[in-house]
Order: structure tokens, then sequence, then C-alpha cells
């Protein structure tokens, strides 16, 4: 039996953590987020489920718990907002480098610096090209509301232990901040000890006599040992991109235009498509669940059918890059968005696919 | 002509190689501190029997690659970071005997907030902290343990307290928060000390046991390479210039 609730986007990832039986979250409080840990620390998970909470001195800290947490072979989360997600790069790229599974959350908001505590898209380029050190690629999840909060949590841990690749879900201060009625799945055992060393035999849980030393590391001091990481890295990669890539579409059969926005921007484009349908303009909505992989194929797939695509995302211009890329000049592409933690109205995304591809 | 075979019989046997440590030849340069505190390390962990339920978490620094010398499981972290790392693994499977190794940049100048912050939370982990007061792996840069006066390459004239600030007593400061249950500082240069450094270094990892907080074994140690000192030169220069500023002995046991 599925649970109804009425919550939070932030309140939501809390509650799908200790449902799917997360060993560990380990976070750092930061704007518009903070609900994320308030509430696991109101559900006192470590009474009922075994799940540890803790409130890190730094996100900085609370990343490299992560690691320490994910090479033991645990399921292990953190969520933070832009800047914090900033100083956990130098994490993030260890745990890459070491093949570490775990679950990052970024409740983005507006910058650059300290910018703003409204929602923003801003940090899609650090979070599909890498973001910190390194030759990396993270798994990346982009929820379009509430009820995707929550069942992210379980695809984002399902797909970095499949892969043993940290996953992000890349969110905003509009999906954490607003509430809506969410679907809960049942509670989940947490692995025994015995169930995550069959499934995690990698893991650095106690050299036991029936196994040589498990070294959780991304030190490779010679160039040619590193390179052959860097290409099973790479090999990986390829292969999420292969099998990995998720997206919706709406209204998209006959269009000739096409919106491409993900997350809260896609929840407003969707409005302008209807808005534009009763106008008679024939035009569709694409919305990338997975920002890496990114459905390049995908959208290119639309490119004999339609005559312009218009991205709408809360930045000056980050995903449209990447749908210029898979349409490579075959359509125009524009792209529309607010910034600095400004929402786009669904009458604005209307008015800019009018002027920019349409009368363009 | 006496034979090697000979000599080698179970009732010669005067000292072995610990089973806990591997057959790798160590990088470190001869007369360093790290392989004699590693030896030592090994020694607790086979005294103790806790092989199986160990976990090492190494540095960033010459004793970035410890975890190829000790076996044992590791994680080797990002410089200063070891003490959050040994957090979570310590908090997720709290059974498990988790110790950190860190040098003097790591522990106590990038990695302070989580050296301090663990320690605060009284984590029930073992921090073997090595005071060489300099940077050896990068080629002897000035460590925030640098005494006054002392030659490094970035303070080619000698630490400047005006300039470069002073020579931090990071393990005083540890031992004045509550959740540290056990603050020594000991040194391996001479027989004595390395059997008192032991002592302390068993007495650490049984404190997990009682789950009394956080244990640190400060041992202040030599970097002939980084001194540009012969192995004796150096250890008589430590003892006459490190240990008046880090004298030796317990400062904290509770």
């Amino acid at each position: 039996m599925r649970e109804l609730k009425l919550m939070k986007g932030n309140e939501a990832i809390a509650e799908a953590a200790v449902r799917y039986g997360v060993d560990g979250y380990f976070g750092y409080p930061i704007t518009p987020q903070s609900e994320v840990m308030e509430t696991l620390m109101l559900m006192k998970p470590w009474e009922t489920t075994g799940m540890v909470v803790l409130q890190a001195e730094s996100e900085v800290a609370s990343i490299n718990m992560l690691y320490g947490g994910a090479g033991s072979g645990k399921r292990v989360m953190t969520s933070s907002s832009s800047p914090g997600v900033s100083l956990m790069q130098e994490g993030i790229s260890y745990i890459a480098g070491a093949e570490l599974p775990c679950v990052i959350v970024n409740v983005v908001r507006g910058g650059p610096g300290l910018g703003t505590i409204q929602p923003s898209q801003s940090d899609y380029f650090q979070a599909v090209k890498g973001g910190g050190h390194g030759d990396y690629k993270l798994i990346v999840l982009a929820p379009a509301s509430v009820q995707e909060m929550a069942d992210f949590i379980g695809l984002a841990f399902e797909l970095a232990f499949k892969y043993r690749n940290p996953a992000m879900i890349l969110s905003d201060g509009v999906i954490g901040q607003m509430m809506e009625k969410v679907e809960f799945d049942e509670y989940r055992k947490r692995w025994t000890e015995e169930e995550l060393i069959k499934n995690n035999p990698w893991a650095a849980t106690g050299k036991t006599p029936d196994r040589e030393r498990n070294v959780i590391t991304s030190l490779h001091l010679q160039a040619v040992d590193q390179e052959k990481l860097n290409h099973k890295l790479q090999a990986k990669y390829r292969e999420i991109e292969k099998s990995e890539v998720r997206y919706e579409t709406y209204m998209c059969d006959d269009a000739e235009y096409l919106i491409v926005a993900f997350g809260s921007s896609a929840r407003i484009s969707k409005k302008s498509v209807e808005l534009a349908r009763t106008k008679g303009i024939k035009v569709g909505l694409l919305r990338p669940i997975t920002l890496f992989p990114f459905p390049y194929r995908e959208i290119d797939a639309y490119s004999e059918q339609i005559k312009g695509i218009l991205t709408v995302e809360m930045n000056a211009g980050q995903m449209v890059e990447d749908v210029r890329l898979a349409v490579s000049g075959k359509v125009k592409v524009e792209h529309f968005g607010r910034m600095g933690g400004m929402v786009s109205s669904p009458d604005e995304v209307e008015e800019a696919l009018e002027q920019k591809i349409i009368g363009g | 002509m006496i034979d090697i075979k000979d000599i080698i019989k179970p009732e010669n046997l005067v000292f072995k190689k610990s089973k806990v440590l591997t057959d790798m030849e160590m990088h470190y340069c001869p007369g360093c501190s790290h392989g004699v505190v590693h030896n030592l390390i090994a020694e607790v962990i086979e005294d103790m029997d806790i092989q199986n339920s160990v976990i090492g978490v190494a540095p960033v620094g010459c004793s970035v690659l410890a975890y190829n010398y000790l076996h044992i499981d590791w994680h080797e972290a990002a410089h200063g970071r070891a003490p959050a790392v040994a957090t979570a693994v310590k908090r997720l499977m709290p059974d498990k005997f988790v110790f950190t190794y860190q040098g003097d940049g790591d522990l106590a100048a990038i990695g302070t907030a989580e050296t301090i912050h663990a320690c605060n939370r009284g984590e029930d982990i073992t921090i073997v902290f090595i005071n060489n007061g300099i940077y050896g792996m990068t080629g002897g840069q000035m460590a925030p343990t640098t005494i006054e006066g002392m030659v490094a390459s970035t303070c080619p004239a000698g630490r400047d307290l005006k300039r470069d600030g002073y020579p931090i007593k990071i393990t005083e400061i540890l031992a004045t928060l509550p959740g540290t249950c056990y603050v020594t500082r000991q040194a391996v240069h001479t027989p004595g000390s390395v059997r008192k450094t032991k002592i302390a270094l068993r007495k650490a990892f049984e404190n997990q046991i009682a789950k009394k907080g956080t244990s640190i074994v400060e041992v202040v140690s030599t970097c002939n390479s980084g001194w540009r000192m012969t192995p004796v030169k150096a250890n008589n220069w430590m003892v006459e210039n490190m240990f008046p500023v880090y004298p030796l002995g317990d400062i904290k046991d509770e």
C-alpha cells in the first residue's frame, strides 16, 4: 500500500530516504533545503530503521563523511544548496575517482557567490559537466515535482550502486519548498552486514581472512595506471549514456515547435504549451529527466519534424548548449530564462516562444 | 661456516615481522619515523587480534601510501579530511576499530576543522598524528608545526613568527575538548620511546572498546630529507629543538 501525504519537496526527500533504507545522512544547514535534515531529526530514524543522521561542521566535512560511508558499502546521502555544493566539489571528485556510490541532492539557488536564497537552475553546468577536478561525470536526475523528489531517492541509489558512481538529484528552490501530495512506498529494511558484503564485495568493512584487503582510493601515482582508470570511467559513462537516458514528452506528436526544459521550468513550460495551443501554435514539451545522460538522440529525433526549439531554464543559458549539440545546427535553438532567483511565468515563456522562435 | 638456515630457528627468534605488515618495501627515506610507527600500529593490531575489524584512514602526505604497508582495509582520504571520513565509517559500523593516520599539514593546517570537530563530537576513533614540522612529500615546505627559526623551503631563512605565525600546539588544543579521552605526545627515536609509543597506541585503540571518546597519539618525528640531516643528526636535533616546544608525555588521560 502506498501512503499518501501532503508535504514539501525537501520533506519528501527525508521521508523517502528513511523509507528506502538509507544508512546515513550527513549534511550542513543551508537555505533553501534545511528542511531535509530538520525533518530527519524529527523522524528520529536511528530509533526505527537504524539510519545515522549527523549534522557536520561544514559541507566539506559532510561530503567526506559520504566518502567514508560510501567506501563502507553503505547507502549514504547528503543535501545542500549551490554554495554548499561548490564546497563539496573536491569530495565529489574523490568519490567519482574512487568509484563509490552515493546520492547528493542540490536544491539550487541563484548565484554566483552567496547569491540569493531564491530558486535557480544555474548549477546545470556544475552538475552535468563535472564540477570538481578531473574527467568524471555524475548521474544527474532532475525532479519536476514533489513526487519525483521522493521517487528519485530510490532511483538515484539504484543507479549509483549499479554503476558505482555518485548520483545527484538536481532540484531547485521551487521544488524544494512547494507542497504537493506525494505517495510513498512502504518501509524497506536496511541491508544487513551480510547482505552489504555480498552486494558490495569491494567495500572496506574489515579485512576478513577470506579475501584480499579492500582499499578505497583515487590515487594512482603511475600515469599509465591513472589512464587505465580514466578509460574505465569513460567506458562506464558511455554505458550509462546508452542505457539510462530518461525523458518525458508532452504534446510532441504533431509539434512544429519544441520547448525543452527540466525541473520546475518544465512545470511552467507545460502551462505555456497549453497557452500556445489555445492560439493554434503546435508546440510540444520535451523534459529531460536525466541531465547526465542527456537525451541528445531523443531531441535530435525531432529535428526533421520541427522548425525550432526554445529551451527554458532559470539561468543564462546552460542546457541550451547541449540542445544545440543534439541537433547540430539542423534546427534553430534559442534560450529563454530568468536569473538570480526570478521565476518565469507561463505567459513570459509563451511570449518568448512567439518572439524568439516563431517570429524570430 | 654457519648457514643462515641454522640461525633462523624458533628458539633464536627475538623479533619478528608482524603478520599485519605487508611484504611491500616501504618508500620512506632511511631514518624516517613513519616506518617505525607503521610497524607499531601493525603490532598493536596483531596483539589485539583485531585485523578483521580494523579500518584505517590514510592521509595526504608521505604516508598517503600507508595502505600499501598494513594488511587491513583502508580509505585514502583527501588532504585533511580523514577525521570526517573516519567519523562516518565509525558511526555506520560502530563495532569496528577505526583510526586515522595524519601528518601535521593534514591534521593541523588544511584539516583543522575536521580534526577539531571530530574530537569535539567525541568520535570513538584513534587519531595517530605524525608531527615532523615539515611537508615531507611536497619537498620540505613550512608546516603549521614548524618551530621558530626552523628552515623550510617556504621559509628559507627560518620560521619568522611575525610573518608566519606561531607553531600550533594542536594536541594541547584538542586536549581541551570534552570529546577527547586520551591525548598523549610520544616519539620513536630510542628503543625506550618506541616501547612507550606502542603502549600509548594500544591504549588509544582499547579506548574504542569502552567508547570513551577520541584518542590522539602525537608522535614527534624526524624528516631527514626535509630537514636535510642524517638520521642521527635529525634525532639529536629533534631532542634539542622540538621537544622543548612539544614536550613528551600524556596531556590528558580520562
